[in-house]
């Protein structure tokens, strides 16, 4: 190996890194979209980004910061037609409280984590029902909530399951280092 | 970047959510007092999302015909399964019907038998329904060149459906079956037994006139009688329904609601005398 200068190493780790701190926000903002496009169902947006931010703020709150949460909040209020900033309020106190608890949660089963996220499902779209009400000053029809509920607490194991496999590879690969 | 403390960088970092959520209700609030704000944001998401969707749009499509592909694949097999089963009943079928035709042509050489001339028919387009006498009857557009007489048969492609009654230059009434003025003698195909099929101006004619202990039967096939000489015997006409009423009525094969085309046959009869040809009964001379 003459006359070539290798890489330097620094900037190889620096971008590894920066792609895993990245990655939870960026997947999750992929997905939204993806869900989103003509050829998924708009419905199914808010079903997509409950499970992915409160995974990540649970195991790796680090890598999901309230700023993070917010645009992807922000993202989902606009692909979807809901009232402009319900969604917002709706994830950033689910992200909160996810945080507040996350010392506890981390050290339970994956299925009490369900049970918990299913609250936390009942309360966001109980959260935004409210909202939205206020805003239209109008008692919107409870039905869609709930089913909003349903399915994102439907969805979250599916989720976890490919979420975890993938944090455990990160954090193998930050102890490698 | 600016360096700053580490209290600083905690109390902003603890900071930024209570701030972030209120900056949540503000855009809540903006949103809702300007409604064209997020209505443009939206638009100019959509705009930047484009290209994303049209790349990912290709591999969905692509997923998707493979999905309808599989699908296929079962129905396919399925209608196999279910179309060797019916070719395994039509094959017995034609067994039957080449002994039969085998038996035909054997009855016929010790009859000698001399065949119909099949008949010849002529096929005029249906121009308009109504008017005229009868409430139930439809104009033909016929060619000068053709030669249409009173008393032909009108059949559309699935069966009978009415008789020619009067003849101009360029067009000719059919008088459809469902006209109170019809009359047809008609054969109940199962048991052979003598009918009348008479029009109601209704969707179904009513079946009269059968003789005592041939009760018509649910669903059994009407075709046309010779009797009376204005029919040929066996066009057909359609399947016996009863009503809850207890009246026997025609379902005709012949879709009379949506007359395009028929074909005008004729068989040469001359059973029907026309009108003008009734000899009127004489007015009685006053005493």
């Amino acid at each position: 190996m003459v006359g070539r200068k290798e890489p330097s190493p620094g900037l190889l780790r620096r971008l590894d890194d920066w792609a895993r701190a990245a990655f939870p926000a960026i997947s999750t903002a992929v997905l939204m979209i993806m869900a989103s496009g003509p050829t998924g169902l708009a419905t199914l947006v808010p079903g997509v980004a409950l499970p992915c931010i409160i995974f990540w703020s649970i195991f790796r709150p680090g890598a999901m910061p309230p700023p993070a949460v917010f645009v992807l909040a922000l993202l989902q209020d606009l692909l979807t037609l809901a009232p402009f900033g319900t969604g917002v309020v709706t994830l950033l106190v689910a992200h909160g409280l996810a945080v507040a608890w996350r010392r506890f949660l981390v050290r339970q089963s994956f299925l009490f984590v369900w049970l918990c996220f299913c609250g936390f499902a009942v309360g966001a779209a109980g959260l935004g029902w409210v909202l939205t009400a206020l805003l239209a000053w109008d008692l919107p029809a409870p039905a869609p909530s709930l089913h909003l509920a349903a399915l994102s607490a439907g969805l979250y194991p599916a989720f976890a399951f490919v979420l975890g496999r993938i944090h455990t590879a990160m954090r193998q690969a930050e102890e490698m280092v | 970047m600016i360096r700053l403390s580490i209290p600083l960088r905690q109390a902003l970092s603890r900071l930024s959510l209570p701030v972030l959520i209120a900056v949540a209700f503000g855009t809540m609030l903006l949103g809702k007092a300007d409604a064209l704000l997020a209505e443009r944001a939206r638009t100019a998401l959509a705009d930047a999302l484009m290209p994303f969707y049209a790349a990912f749009a290709e591999p969905a499509h692509a997923v998707r015909d493979a999905v309808e592909e599989i699908e296929q694949l079962f129905v396919m097999r399925e209608e196999n399964a279910r179309l060797r089963e019916e070719n395994e009943r039509l094959r017995r079928w034609q067994a039957a019907a080449l002994s039969l035709e085998a038996e035909n042509a054997m009855l016929r050489r010790q009859l000698a038998f001399v065949p119909e001339r099949a008949p010849a028919y002529q096929t005029a387009r249906v121009v308009a329904d109504g008017g005229g006498v009868y409430a139930r009857a439809v104009l033909l557009s016929v060619p000068p060149e053709m030669q249409v007489r009173r008393g032909q048969i009108a059949l559309d492609e699935r069966g009978f459906v009415g008789r020619v009654t009067e003849v101009g230059n360029r067009s000719a009434r059919v008088l459809l079956a469902t006209d109170m003025n019809s009359r047809i003698p008609v054969t109940l195909e199962g048991s052979r037994a003598r009918a009348m099929m008479v029009g109601t101006n209704g969707a179904r004619p009513r079946l009269q006139h059968w003789a005592e202990g041939s009760r018509p039967a649910e669903g059994e096939r009407i075709v046309t009688s010779a009797e009376g000489v204005a029919f040929p015997s066996g066009l057909p006409i359609g399947v016996v329904r009863w009503t809850e009423s207890g009246t026997a009525e025609v379902e005709l094969f012949a879709r009379l609601d949506r007359l395009d085309v028929v074909r005008l046959f004729d068989f040469g009869l001359g059973g029907i005398l026309p009108p003008e040809a009734v000899a009127r009964p004489e007015p009685r001379g006053r005493r």
